[in-house]
């Protein structure tokens, strides 16, 4: 019981101190705290999946107090794991490419290469 | 069943947190919301962070020299990385993760606030180690800015009584570290106590203040290794306070006093009257103006022979590159820390001397979390991350006072 107090509001509630954006559009921001936020929630969503899928296996049958109480063993947890960081990886490819691209700053794109192919003399 | 034969090197499962009497409850999915936090978090530190570096080394700092110009501080450094797609895309994500974190914890304790208050409140009702100030006014350090963007701070209380804020800051410690502080975010005390007992073995305190203690998760270990001490805990915010009485109780640690206080004018207390005074990650959360008189007080209490403690992250050295110094400003400019930047350029061995420390007096060392290395990952052996100003790695300063 929350008391009175309104815990969907207060969870999301702003902390003291200006806002630092990096971005240099805000909006561009916006969009990839939404998109982050759904990130989360897909992540929640496979994981429960996947509990769902364990007790199956185990029980043939699901309830949801079997779900709230699931204890994954170790080496379930560690493959548990695996799979979120390879979803982060997957989310985020965009930042790896750009890392790679910084050791390539003179890298040439398809267009200047298709360029030079085409170059007849 | 994962596709994948890696080994697994990740946080572990949020389930192996210490849940001790007062632990908010967490729903499958609150757990999750945490592991996909501690993930994130790793994932930020190993994948991405590496790539401000190498955009610092592959074209900002070349394009500055490039100029004829080179870098003189670290915030020339600072002001060209935040110009940079790579640091902001880092910054961005790192802020938006730091946020979505209070979020997922405010939301798990702030929904059972009433369950979490009561208990609470029948675990410190009458209790002579719970001693509150209801008139104690709010130091400018603390309020003028909700610390490491945690809404309402230390010290807010929703509800008279209430100790949400001292849960979430507990519940949600695993996410934010991946469990580099061990099952009751402890490591960093666990690791002090044995640093004392092996480098002072003849050390045997009476009584110990711990300074900025908050909910009292790293001087509990200390508690315990010395159950004969008497214990007190100050900090600035009650439901820290209330919390963190009723949290040692429920893990059977008795020997601790929790009491309100501001640690840079400690009247209650008597001249020489403790034999150790430990602050642990605290002095960047207070002020230029405020640290002197902290370190004041602390020489003013120790009894000749006392040890002080400060446990913090390095200091930025002459020989700490400039990238680094930016790196470790992270905190202080985007994540409401904002004397981080100016504390970790402090002379810290001339302040203590200053306070009244003898030079020959002064203690320096290492500590590095200690925790269940079956479960969690160990900081002292991880290589991978650097994770600047993050890495449960510290410097002691400190002081024994003349006897």
């Amino acid at each position: 019981m929350s008391g009175g107090l309104d815990p969907l509001s207060l969870a999301g509630a702003k902390a003291k101190g200006k806002r630092p954006w990096f971005f240099d559009n805000p909006d561009t921001e916006r969009v990839m705290n939404i998109t982050l936020a759904l990130m989360q929630e897909v992540a929640v969503m496979r994981e429960r999946l996947d509990t769902v899928e364990r007790l199956l296996e185990r029980d043939g049958s699901v309830t949801r107090e079997a779900i709230e109480t699931f204890e994954p063993t170790k080496p379930e947890a560690n493959e548990r794991g695996a799979m979120m960081q390879e979803y982060i990886a997957r989310c985020l490819r965009i930042l790896q490419q750009d890392r790679e691209a910084i050791e390539q700053p003179q890298e040439a794109s398809s267009e200047d290469v298709a360029e030079e192919f085409a170059k007849t003399d | 069943m994962s596709e994948s034969q890696r080994p697994y090197d990740g946080p572990p499962d949020y389930r192996v947190v210490g849940q001790h009497g007062v632990y908010p409850e967490t729903s499958h999915d609150e757990v999750a919301r945490f592991n996909f936090l501690a993930q994130m978090n790793r994932h930020l530190a190993t994948k991405v962070m590496p790539g401000v570096g190498e955009a610092f080394a592959g074209r900002i700092e070349p394009a500055r020299k490039k100029n004829g110009e080179t870098y003189t501080s670290r915030h020339e450094v600072r002001k060209d990385l935040v110009k940079d797609p790579m640091f902001q895309w880092w910054s961005a994500l790192r802020r938006a993760t730091m946020e979505t974190r209070q979020q997922a914890g405010r939301w798990v304790t702030i929904r059972q606030a009433d369950d979490l208050n009561t208990k609470v409140q029948e675990l410190t009702d009458g209790d002579t180690r719970l001693v509150l100030d209801p008139a104690f006014k709010q130091p400018r350090s603390t309020e003028a800015i909700d610390h490491h963007c945690m809404p309402g701070s230390y010290y807010t209380e929703l509800v008279p009584g209430d100790v949400t804020g001292a849960a979430n800051y507990d519940a949600g410690i695993f996410a934010t570290t991946g469990g580099m502080l061990g099952r009751y975010n402890d490591g960093g005390g666990v690791a002090v106590a044995q640093w004392v007992k092996k480098n002072l073995p003849d050390f045997a305190p009476k009584r110990i203040l711990d300074i900025g203690a908050g909910l009292g998760h790293n001087v509990l270990p200390i508690a315990e290794m010395f159950p004969d001490a008497e214990v007190v805990a100050v900090d600035a915010g009650a439901p820290m306070l209330r919390y963190g009485l009723a949290r040692a109780k429920t893990m059977g640690i008795d020997n601790v006093t929790f009491m309100q206080g501001d640690v840079s004018q400690l009247d209650q207390f008597e001249d020489q009257s403790f034999d150790w005074v430990q602050s642990t990650m605290f002095l960047h959360e207070t002020s230029y103006k405020t640290m002197p008189m902290i370190f004041k007080e602390t020489h003013r209490l120790l009894k000749p022979g006392g040890i002080v403690l400060h446990v913090e992250q390095p200091q930025y050295t002459d020989d700490m590159p400039f990238f680094e110094q930016a790196m470790r400003d992270w905190d202080a400019f985007y994540n409401n820390e904002p004397f981080w930047t100016k504390m970790h350029e402090i002379d810290l061995d001339a302040w203590m001397k200053n306070a009244g420390f003898g030079a020959d007096d002064l203690i320096h060392g290492g500590v590095a979390a200690v925790v269940d290395a079956d479960v969690f990952p160990e900081a002292a052996k991880d290589n991978e991350q650097e994770d600047y100003g993050r890495k449960a790695a510290w410097h002691v300063v400190g002081a024994r006072k003349a006897s």
